[in-house]
């Protein structure tokens, strides 16, 4: 079984300075929120927008003498994760507290994995178009605690803590510096959250802030980044700044490329990037410095005395590998293999598991080309202009199939197909009795035809005259008799006829 | 290793406790006494010994995936010192 289509590696963005060409080097932290039902360590909820505070428990709130005790099926979903990432898993892992002093941050600390996580190294391929992708690798997953959410404008003097985010699973994945440019980088985020939610391990909600991520940027000099590349030494690179939480696509594009001018214009101006965490600002388009976090960037981290080492077993991994579905790569690869797709087609019917397996719902057994473009032209199309999702499909993969049989047996020509379409789109129905009830078999009798095109030949004397001047005009009269017989008639079969009335010939 | 008084004042400040300047050399004394009492523990060689997490062999206790606590928001907020419309009312923190 194919894994992966073969790529070519795409070519680094490069941007023009004043003095010279610079290239990115850019790594990312991503934030994907476990999807649980319950916290990471306490039994509370983690439902998105209930009442402030409704979804703490005595341990999310810190309470003196309460204990974390941890969720199974969360490690069970960085387990899963690591295993999508083509990961290594690290049977045993340890927590460890970060300390620091944030008022919707309870305990005083957060407890992560910094020295032994639970996944390591693993890889992603993230597609950059047709035949083009880039390999990033993925240098760890840690398990640790979400923070609660301040609320700064809801009074002049005074934050809102709302703690319900309080303890909520999180999977750090960190990211291998190896990612070139704006577009890579949100591409890689678009990827990352596409194989999440094959996996059911997040469900990539970037708006709830269920999906964001940190950015590291540095800029070098053409051939540097090979050079660090082949020795590992981080001197080759540019000094790198950290850009914070961000949760939109189009932002961390926007962000990479203000901070790298940014930086350009600071070393080509003779000076030197200091190492510091930025806010991206989109309302002005910039990054702005987060002096306040410098200060505070001791964590003293040290083993979290309350929670032993977590040790899997290879048995326990070897049952979640066994429940592994089919991920983006390999769908790909396969609908390309096995339906004779282009991979742009591919591509976008494995974006989402829902899309891909009603689209193999309506191949099955069916020509797969034609089953793509009814499915992405007609179906996605029509879906995207009315803002639904496909679950709300009104029209189900059986009822598209059986579309598509009407064509292959010649009961309907494409042009009635898309009218039986519309009916059941707002009617609904079975698509053969729609066709036998309404009328609008194709007419391959060719009597029918016959009697048409005489119709119109003889109706249209200076028309027959022009087209056996020019056999070119003949179609002419085929789209008269289309219309005449309602689009029922067959058009290879009209065609045909039309030309030997006309004594065209072939 | 002993503490100076530069770091026992940075300590405090992290754990955010308030500690006059004039206790900061006692201190820093206490400190650097707790310090030099652990680094005896460096004299043993303990090359090859894996770091033992508890006295007898325990797995970590593990919880299943159901929602059994919290939904008693009047009691998380009970002992806050200013709590508004349901959240916890802190003097204002910007970015």
């Amino acid at each position: 079984m194919l894994d992966h289509l073969a790529y070519r590696t795409p070519e680094p963005k490069v941007i023009a300075g004043a003095k010279a060409d610079w290239e990115l080097v850019i790594g990312l932290e991503v934030h994907a929120q476990v999807a649980s039902n319950a916290k990471l360590f306490s039994g509370a909820s983690t439902t998105f927008g209930s009442e402030p505070n409704a979804n703490v428990a005595f341990v999310d709130a810190a309470m003196p003498g309460m204990l974390p005790v941890i969720n199974e099926f969360c490690v069970a979903q960085a387990v899963r994760t690591g295993l999508g990432l083509k990961a290594q898993i690290n049977l045993t892992s340890a927590f460890d507290r970060k300390n620091y002093f944030y008022p919707d941050l309870p305990q005083g600390y957060q407890i992560s994995q910094l020295y032994h996580p639970i996944v390591g190294e693993g890889e992603i391929i993230v597609d950059m178009g047709p035949g083009i992708a880039r390999r990033v690798r993925i240098e760890r997953i840690h398990l640790e605690q979400d923070a609660g959410k301040s609320i700064h404008d809801m009074d002049p003097n005074m934050s809102f803590v709302d703690l319900n985010r309080t303890g909520v699973a999180l999977m750090e994945i960190v990211s291998r510096p190896d990612i070139r440019g704006p577009e890579e980088a949100a591409a890689y985020v678009g990827k990352l959250r596409q194989i999440l939610r094959y996996l059911g391990t997040c469900d990539g909600n970037m708006q709830n802030g269920n999906l964001r991520c940190d950015v590291n940027v540095s800029i070098c000099r053409p051939g540097a980044y090979e050079k660090f590349i082949e020795t590992g030494d981080f001197s080759y690179l540019g000094i790198r700044c950290e850009i914070k939480n961000m949760n939109s696509m189009r932002f961390i594009q926007q962000a990479i490329d203000y901070e790298a001018r940014r930086q350009i214009a600071i070393v080509e101006d003779g000076g030197a990037v200091v190492q510091e965490t930025r806010l991206y600002d989109p309302d002005r388009g910039e990054t702005r410095s987060m002096r306040s976090k410098e200060e505070a960037h001791d964590y003293r981290y040290f083993p979290c005395p309350d929670l032993l080492p977590l040790e899997i077993e290879q048995a326990w991994v070897d049952d979640i590998a066994a429940t592994m579905p089919e991920l983006p790569d390999a769908k790909k690869a396969r609908f390309v293999a096995d339906f004779g797709l282009t991979e742009y087609d591919a591509g976008v019917l494995t974006a989402e598991a829902e899309n891909a397996a009603f689209f193999e719902a309506v191949a099955a057994g069916r020509d797969g080309k034609q089953a793509a473009n009814w499915v992405i032209n007609e179906l996605f199309g029509r879906l995207n202009k009315q803002g639904l999702a496909i679950a709300d499909s009104p029209v189900s993969a059986a009822q598209l199939g059986g579309v598509l049989d009407l064509i292959g047996a010649g009961e309907i020509s494409g042009k009635i197909a898309k009218d039986l379409f519309e009916i059941l789109w707002t009617e609904g129905g079975d698509p053969a009795q729609i066709v036998e009830a309404r009328g609008m078999k194709q007419v391959t009798d060719t009597g029918a035809i016959e009697t048409a095109v005489d119709a119109i030949i003889a109706a249209n004397p200076a028309q027959v005259e022009k087209a056996r001047a020019n056999p070119k005009l003949a179609g002419w009269f085929t789209g008269q008799v289309l219309k005449a017989t309602g689009g029922k008639a067959n058009p290879a079969v009209v065609n045909e006829m039309v030309a030997r009335k006309l004594g065209l010939g072939e | 290793m002993s503490i100076d008084i530069d770091t026992a004042r940075k300590v405090a400040h992290l754990a955010r406790i308030a500690v006059p300047e004039e206790n900061l050399p006692a201190l820093a004394d206490q400190l650097s006494g707790i310090l030099t009492f652990m680094e005896q523990l460096n004299e043993v060689d303990v090359t090859g010994v894996e770091p033992m997490t508890s006295v007898t062999p325990m797995r970590l206790k593990r919880r299943a995936d159901v929602v059994t606590d919290g939904g008693y928001p009047e009691k998380i907020l009970s002992n806050a010192p200013d709590a508004r419309e349901g959240f916890f009312a802190v003097p204002k923190v910007v970015e």
